[in-house]
This record gives C-alpha cells, structure tokens and sequence, in this order.
C-alpha cells in the first residue's frame, strides 16, 4: 500500500457544499471547532497529569466524527476506538461528561471507571469508545444486528483505524454484516500510521477501501478533511442500511497532528509532513474557508462559533475539577447484576 | 421446586426445552451459531428449534467465534437476549476479547445491562487437547462474567431460564459426557437462581464439593464410602461464580472435612479458591486438611489409556475422601 505521505498535494483543497444548507455546514464546524477545543485543552490537562491515564487525541480527524455522525439520530448507534473524543462529541455526548469522566470523577459518564477509552451515552446513541483495537467495530455490528432483526429502520456506524484495518476481527465482523445484510456504516479513519508504523510498511494491497470491496459490499475513499465529503459517502450508506440493503464501508484519509498518544515525541514522521496536512488540509480551516467564500459565513460568525466552543469546554472543565471522585468503597460495586458474595474483597 | 410439569429427558433436551419456552414468551432471544438450523448443533443443543422458531432467531453462523460474540455483545448492549452457541467451549479463544474485554466490562462502567449468554459444550472425552480443555476457571477469574455448569437436565434446564431473564453475561458450559445424562426436568416455572448449590446427598462424615460430571463420580464414591459405614455429604455447586461458599462452609461446619472434587486442573482452579476460602474461615474446626482431586497438569491427550490417566474418577473422589476421613479420626481430640 503507497505510503499516506501528502497523497492530496497539489489538488485542490476547496470544499464542494453544493446541496448542504448553510445552517448545517455551520453547525458541523461548530461541532468541529468543540471537539478541537477539548483536545486541545485536555491535552496539556492529561500531559501535566490533572488527567491521570493519558489520552489519544483526534486533533485533526474532526471531519471524520462529524461528517458521518451528521446522518444519524439518537435512536442510531455509533461505537468507536481508543482514539475517539471526536465521535463521542461529534455523536452528542456532553462535554461535562466527557470530561469528567477524563478526570476520573463520579459524574463522568462511566463514574470514574471508565477513563477516555471508554465513554458512552446510550441516550444519545454512543455505545462506547474502546481500547482494544478493532472491537468498536464488533459493537456496531451487535448494534447493527438488533437493528436489523427489528427492522426498525435505524442503522449503526463503527470506526476503526488503519491499525484495526490489520486485525483479523474486523474482517470477521465485515464479513458478518455483508453476509447477513446487516444496517451498518463501517469507518475506517486510516490516519496513515498505527502508532508509529506507517500503513505503507504494515499493509498489503492497494488500500483498506479495495480490501474490503472483496467482501461483497460497497466500498468507498473519501477524503476525510472534507466533511462535505464524508456526509454525502455517509448519507448514501445508511440510506442503504436503513432500506435494509446492507453495510457499506467508507475509508476516510485523514491525518493526526498529534502524537498517538499526548507527550509522544515521534521519530517517525516529518516535521514537515505533519505542518503540510496542518497547513493545507486542516479540516476545520477548509471548512471555515468554503463557508467564507459562499458568503455564509464571516469573521465575526467565525469567532462567534469559537468562542462557544471555548466557553463549553471551560465549563466542562469547571464542571469536571469541581466534581467529587468516586468512593474507594464503591470499587467493586455493580459488576454483575446478580450479586456474587466473593469472599475477603476487603 | 414444583414437579407438575417435570419428566424424565436428557441434559441437552432439558437445555433445548428450557430455551425454547423463554424463546417462546420473549422474541428478544435469538441464538446463533455454527450448524445450528438444520443439525440442531452438535450435541442436539437446539434440535428442531430452527423449524420452531425460524431462520431470523436461529442463525447459521459463519466460522467466526469474534464476530458471533461480538454481534451478541453489541446486541444485548442494543436490547436483545443473544445466545452465541459455540458448540465447543474451547472455541471461545476465539472471542476471548469479546467475552473478556468487552462483555464483562460494559456494566461496570455504564450499568449497562449485557444480557448474553455463550453456551459450549466442554470437559474431557475423545478428541484430543484442542476440543476439550477445562476452561471453566477462567471465567471465574474475570469479573464481570457468571459462570453456570449444570450436573442434571432439572438444573440445565432452570439455569438457562434464569440467565435468559438476567441481566449478566453468562458462560453457560455442559459436559460432553452429560450430553445424554438422564433426570427429571421442571416445568416452565421451575427456575434454578444462581449461587445456590445444592446437596445431593446428606452426610454426617465428609463434605464433598463437586460440580457438573464429578457430581455423579463424588455420589458413586459416596455410595461405596457407605458400605463401609463412611457418610459423605455431595454438594453439586450447579454454578461456578457465583460461588455459593456459605452452603460449603455450612456443610463443613458439621463434617470438620473437606474434599474439593473437580475434572479441571487441580492446579489453580475453582477447587483452590475453595480449599482457601474454607482454611481462612474454619482453619480451627477442620479435623483434616482440605484435599483436592482434579486432574494432572497436562494437555488432554488423545489415547484412551492416557486420557484416562488424565481423568479423575470416583475411585479418585472416594481414595481422597478416606484419607481425609482417617487422618480427622487419628487427628481428633477428645
């Protein structure tokens, strides 16, 4: 597989919004501009350790969460990766809850057990980010089969990376979904590297969307710093999975300008690979771009957006710091439903 | 428990019979599985299910234990009642991230109820290492998980109904040799909870914990024990987590001696977890150290002479049961 270096150099960089109401694209960089901030507050948060645990951060594949979540509702079911801030925000999530569960604190949305690999909100459609690479895949694909044995006409979308292109469970959970016709949306957001190795040393073929087109389901690339892009590849998806016509995989190309995960110091790339994605294909700023020059959208409006997105992120922050931690007696409470009786736990 | 409905049938029609009744009043509950519609899996588990309740809600599965088990995580996860039939229980190495990673996890930290059960077929027979690997410790040793391992079709059946109307995930194993273990089953009403053991039978001497195939072992040694006037109490432990250690410790409380009698690897096992509990908490009113049978530390072998080598038997259970019995008499005080 040629190496993800640059591979849109030289092309333009303009975004199409031709049939996308202005109200939408503006809201989708809103959402862009939110997840941006969080990362980018988060960040120096979990590297000065008031985040214990780390974090990996999306900075840069915003586009991706929130050009495919733009097509579903509350009652249809993302589930992600490690790497997936972006798609749990993107999909609804509130920023307290995020954040405090970064934070280790009882409001977060797993009470502090959870940590920033696994966030979930089942009242928004978020069935989990997930620390082991590949598996968000196989929940959207139980999502999916629920779905699909209902007939309710709802659909799922599971993101993967390049790394999880690699894994043998994510061609048994695509084999699965086209086999049975199942509603879901299947995202690969090949960033061009799993944690340091490049998809050009670790991969095979010509790329993860022709790999998956041998499962007998549609397959896209899409330019994954285009959220107009993802949105169309995405609406055509889940119109399929919803009409009961089965899955279809979308690989977005997209770059991360950070680290895999927050203080890394990388050998692997270039500083100058890093600065042209930064520079010439920053998701929101072709978006803010596209906008502008549709006369959609102006400087004030511009600011007008990131200052919300600021002002929610400190909240979230406040909420987050002034939040209580969890009870050490409550550690091994709710495992099961059933109660256990294990013996000496203290 | 009421015995209106109850007739004699076999472990793996007791288990089918059991799941079909709850298919029957939930439409949640859809099975899926390799040669499941039309074989009716591979020990007779759902024989003619298929034609009872349709393709949609019982799935011929391609080989792919990660994307069964996951496709029934993400389902009970999404409001169904999924059970993955593995045929084997060792072919859940497959889904181990599935099971471990993320069913196990999902109600610790969303409360998230997992209503999913994983069904295999295990313990040792023909068939060499691959196909018969004594797992069940290994469930136990990952919170999260319930863990049920049924002696007799009454119990196959009552457990199945119960974990079909919880909220855990559930490995729910059957002994080969048991495939065809004949008893009497309890009607539609008749459900067995979890983490409650049961004796099997009475005695004043010796307390014998033991569970699925060794239940019958332990009751066989218990009947030669008691031609020579040795009364063995059998408790069948039914499920493995949860673990019901007051009904052992009650048992042992009056007997003062303790044989743990399981087919696993005697090595590290639930039989250990036992043997500690009971030591921690009755250390001064056992007249005997706790002993153990279980099986050497070996992969299951294929010839017959080896694989016998390799199986604990009653003649096992009832050589340890008298060394027990006799070191409590020469040790006993007056």
């Amino acid at each position: 597989m040629r190496a993800h270096t640059n591979p849109a150099e030289g092309e333009d960089a303009g975004i199409d919004l031709s049939g996308i109401s202005p109200a939408d694209a503006r809201e989708w960089l809103a959402r862009m501009l939110l997840i941006r901030e969080f990362e980018s507050t988060a960040g120096p948060l979990a590297t000065s350790g008031a985040i214990p645990g780390g974090m990996h951060a999306a900075t840069g594949q915003e586009a991706v969460a929130v050009g495919i979540t733009s097509v579903l509702g509350p009652e249809d079911v993302a589930a992600a990766s490690h790497r997936s801030h972006h798609v749990a925000l993107a999909k609804g999530m509130a920023p307290r809850s995020v954040m405090a569960e970064l934070y280790g604190k009882v409001t977060g949305c797993a009470g502090g057990r959870g940590g920033h690999m696994h966030l979930a909100d089942f009242s928004v459609g978020f069935d989990g980010s997930n620390g082991i690479v590949g598996a968000g895949l196989g929940i959207a694909l139980g999502a999916a089969f629920a779905q699909g044995y209902r007939g309710d006409g709802h659909c799922a979308a599971g993101f993967f990376g390049d790394g999880g292109a690699n894994t043998g469970r994510t061609w048994e959970f695509v084999n699965l979904a086209a086999a049975w016709k199942l509603p879901l949306i299947v995202v690969c957001e090949n960033n061009g590297y799993a944690v340091e190795t490049p998809v050009n040393a670790a991969m095979a073929g010509e790329s993860v969307a022709a790999r998956a087109s041998g499962f007998g389901l549609p397959s896209v690339q899409v330019d994954g710093q285009d959220v107009a892009a993802l949105h169309r590849a995405a609406a055509e998806a889940a119109q399929r999975a919803r009409a009961g016509e089965g899955p279809t995989f979308i690989e977005a190309l997209t770059y991360r300008h950070l680290g895999h995960d927050i203080g890394e110091r990388g050998q692997y790339r270039t500083t100058e690979e890093v600065e042209w994605w930064q520079t010439n294909r920053d998701p929101i700023a072709r978006m803010r771009a596209a906008l502008e020059k549709s006369g959609d959208l102006d400087e004030a409006g511009f600011h007008e957006l990131a200052a919300a997105a600021t002002a929610r992120v400190k909240d979230a922050v406040e909420y987050a710091e002034s939040s209580p931690l969890p009870d050490p007696a409550t550690v091994a409470d709710n495992v099961t439903a059933v109660p256990l009786k294990i013996r000496g736990a203290q | 428990m009421t015995t209106v409905a109850s007739k004699r049938t076999t472990l793996s029609r007791a288990y089918r019979d059991g799941l079909a009744e709850e298919m029957g009043r939930d439409d949640s509950i859809v099975v899926l599985g390799t040669d499941l519609y039309e074989r009716g899996g591979h020990w007779a588990q759902v024989t003619n299910l298929g034609q009872q309740f349709g393709r949609d809600r019982v799935r011929n599965s391609p080989i792919s234990e990660a994307a069964m088990v996951a496709a029934g995580v993400g389902g009970a996860m999404n409001g169904l009642r999924p059970v993955v039939d593995l045929n084997f229980l060792d072919f859940a190495f497959g889904a181990m991230d599935e099971i471990v990673n993320q069913a196990a996890k999902v109600r610790y930290w969303w409360g998230r109820p997992v209503p999913l059960v994983v069904r295999g077929t295990t313990g040792f027979a023909g068939g060499g290492a691959q196909h018969n690997n004594p797992i069940e410790s290994w469930f136990c040793h990952v919170p999260g998980l319930l863990m049920a391992y049924p002696s007799t079709p009454w119990d196959a059946k009552g457990l199945i109904k119960t974990a079909l109307r919880g909220e855990d995930p559930v490995i729910f194993a059957m002994h080969k040799m048991q495939t065809g273990a004949r008893g009497e089953a309890g009607g539609p009403d008749d459900l067995v909870p979890f983490g409650q053991a049961v004796i099997r039978r009475p005695g004043r001497d010796v307390t014998i914990v033991s569970y699925s195939v060794m239940v019958g072992k332990a009751l066989a040694a218990a009947d030669r024990l008691a031609a020579d006037g040795i009364e063995a109490e059998v408790i069948d432990l039914r499920t493995l987590m949860p673990l019901d250690l007051d009904l052992v410790e009650e048992s042992v409380r009056r007997t003062r001696t303790l044989v743990v009698a399981a087919e696993d690897y005697r090595h590290g096992g639930v039989g250990a977890e036992i043997a500690a509990a009971m030591q921690e908490s009755l250390f001064g009113e056992l007249d005997a150290p706790v002993l153990r049978i279980g099986a050497p530390f070996a992969p299951v072998p294929h010839s017959p002479v080896l694989l016998d080598a390799l199986t604990p038997g009653a003649d096992d259970v009832e050589r340890l049961a008298r060394q027990a019995v006799k070191t409590a008499a020469g040790g006993r005080r007056p």
